[in-house]
């Protein structure tokens, strides 16, 4: 009895590590290893993302509660610098609000909006794609007919559209939790074109396969033909999307919290802090503006690094 | 070709309709007209007279009619916030947007073609290696982060040029432009560049890249075996055959620089459109939301058309498949 249980130990074991193994030999690990600007490119996005998830155990104060920021620590330029103070490593705000705490929060609501404006865009593009792709027909038409048409607008315009209709709808003084879900909307509605041309395309070409046509003579519902049969083989180029997505999405909601219609400065993203950090920079405060501008750049440098790599690692013509 | 540029005219028409049917479902839909303009104590009465007068109780199909008709006339209501016609507003503000993207635009070609014809000649150099990385970064960072560096740089450390504003303009008519005193010229410089930066790296990247291609061609080696002078050959046959499609994505890139132009404007404080348009969406002002939707859809629709008809002309070829019954 004990022994079965050993045995299934071991080959659970056993699995994991071919698993490993397969995952270490593969194609793609393989190009990963050999460029080293992809390895300092993942390092560096996963420092972002580690920063992003410890901000409070690494953040020296809360900067966005008014009860731990001091008037007297305000305006203090970075450490390195000859009025540097300790523990205030990138220099304070005009609040007495430290600029490091203040990145890290920023760089966490900065990728939350960023990774789930991108995941929503992915369900909508994706959904439609697949119905476009398999339904074809007049469904098919409509739906690529609209995503042409977004297609010629710039992201950031129709973000900025989505974005002025929900304050009219809900009032021009939102809460900051509703912020973040409307720039999420507005990221998701402008950016699930690219998702849906690329799904209906694998899909038109999947669909006519073997195994579809096995799977609707079993009596399977499309649906479910869909998601579990025809979705899994369209994931690659989903992915390289994805990462490239990524990008924009936080350049799409940086930009708009530039422009004061995304967050808000009680609950800042990388970009709010741009905008607040702008408004000092002619009294020679230069890093209340030029931290957080470095961090939003170096983030999305080394996503657009990845997602190059990642491209061009999945498309079989250039191996 | 005349079946083709019909129906292409139809397709720019459906598009043109379908962004009225949104511009007038926000115009209508998204808060009540009514409650912008009339004060919060205004008696109920009042107000029904007021959504009388603007038409609001007719029939949405009515309403939707008369929205178009106004719009086709340049008519777009009253901003919420001026008080005043949308279209005068855009009118006076329409001048700085087009003379900025213009400025961009010959920036972005200028600038692009010479850098991607350097980088693709002398491919192997120091200096095209950084024009190439340059170009990566150009594309990864966001328009307003350069156009605060060039600010810090230009404006505050070294004070060459001013960081907000269009200087001195002069009045021609109805038209207001910079290019014609020193302050409105010196104030053109730094939004220029970063309005047009993109476009530059854009240009440049598939100059680089037709260059290239077009270098390896038959005729090439042929201009060569007849003895021409490089010069004559890269500039005289290989570039003049790549314009083309730069001039192209140029064209149908013109779009893109009045609608980016809402980031570098709000930036340098330009009196634009896209300035205007960013207050709006701030102060939910959607008649100018509206308005400047359709406008920059219109010259999208527009170039788009252009460009295509200009396509089939230029290019015998397109011709061909197209007048092929689909």
């Amino acid at each position: 009895m004990s022994d079965a249980v050993v045995q299934d130990q071991t080959e659970a074991a056993h699995a994991g590590a071919s698993w490993f193994r397969r995952a270490v030999d593969s194609d793609l690990f393989y190009s990963f290893r050999r460029s080293k600007l992809t390895m300092l490119a993942a390092a560096v996005t996963l420092l972002f993302f580690l920063l992003a998830i410890l901000a409070s155990v690494l953040a020296v104060q809360n900067p966005f509660d008014p009860a731990q920021l001091q008037l007297m620590n305000s305006r203090i330029s970075p450490l390195w610098t000859a009025d540097g103070q300790s523990p205030f490593l990138l220099g304070t705000d005009e609040q007495g609000r430290d600029v490091f705490s203040a990145i890290l929060y920023g760089l966490r609501i900065s990728l939350i909006v960023g990774v789930l404006g991108v995941v929503f865009a992915g369900a909508i593009g994706i959904t439609l794609g697949l119905i476009a792709g398999y339904l074809g027909g007049a469904v098919d038409a409509v739906i690529m007919r609209i995503a042409d048409v977004q297609l010629t607008f710039p992201a950031i315009l129709i973000a900025l559209i989505v974005n002025g209709v929900a304050k009219s709808v809900f009032g021009n003084r939102l809460d900051p939790m509703s912020m973040l879900a409307v720039l999420v909307v507005a990221i998701g509605l402008s950016f699930w074109v690219q998702y849906a041309r690329t799904v209906r395309g694998s899909v038109m070409v999947e669909k006519n396969k073997d195994y579809v046509a096995a799977a609707q003579l079993i009596g399977l519902p499309a649906p479910k033909i869909m998601l579990r049969h025809v979705l899994p083989n369209t994931m690659g180029p989903i992915l390289v999307i994805a990462t490239i997505n990524l990008a924009l999405a936080v350049i799409t909601e940086a930009t708009l919290s530039f422009l004061g219609s995304g967050m808000p400065d009680t609950m800042p993203s990388l970009g709010t802090l741009i905008r607040i950090g702008n408004n000092y920079l002619f009294a020679g405060e230069w890093w209340i503006v030029a931290f957080p501008g470095i961090a939003l750049a170096g983030l999305i440098l080394s996503i657009n690094l990845l997602g190059d790599w990642l491209r061009d690692a999945l498309n079989p013509k250039l191996r | 070709m005349l079946a083709f540029t019909l129906r292409r005219a139809v397709q720019a028409i459906g598009v043109m309709i379908a962004v009225g049917i949104i511009a007038f479902a926000m115009f209508r839909f998204a808060g009540d007209p009514v409650s912008q303009i009339v004060s919060i104590d205004t008696p109920a009465a009042e107000r029904e007279a007021v959504r009388k007068s603007l038409g609001l109780d007719d029939p949405v199909l009515v309403q939707f009619a008369r929205y178009f008709i106004n719009a086709a006339q340049f008519k777009f209501g009253v901003s919420y916030q001026f008080r005043q016609p949308v279209s005068t507003l855009l009118a006076e503000r329409m001048p700085a947007t087009l003379e900025l993207a213009v400025c961009a635009t010959i920036f972005a070609m200028v600038f692009g073609i010479l850098m991607g014809v350097y980088a693709a000649l002398r491919r192997d150099t120091l200096l095209a290696k950084l024009c190439q990385a340059v170009s990566l970064i150009g594309i990864s960072l966001p328009t307003f982060l350069i156009g605060i560096l060039l600010i810090y740089l230009f404006a505050v450390t070294l004070g060459w040029l001013p960081s907000f504003g269009r200087g001195e303009v002069v009045r021609i008519g109805w038209w207001t432009t910079g290019l014609l005193t020193v302050s409105g010229l010196k104030a053109l410089i730094m939004p220029s560049i970063t309005l047009g930066l993109f476009q530059m790296t854009l240009i440049m990247r598939l100059v680089r890249a037709e260059m290239l291609e077009v270098l390896r061609a038959d005729y090439i080696r042929f201009a060569r075996a007849r003895g021409l002078t490089t010069r004559a050959i890269h500039f005289g046959h290989a570039l003049k055959n790549t314009l083309v499609p730069v001039i192209t994505v140029a064209g149908l890139q013109f779009g893109s620089v009045i609608a980016f132009s809402i980031i570098t404007e709000s930036v340098f404080q330009w009196p634009g459109m896209g300035l205007m348009f960013v207050q709006a969406v701030q102060n939910v002002d959607i008649p100018i939301m509206a308005a400047y939707l359709l406008m920059v859809s219109l010259i999208f629709v527009t170039i788009n058309l252009v460009v295509d008809i200009l396509y089939t002309i230029v290019d015998p070829r397109l011709r061909a498949t197209v007048s092929r019954p689909a």
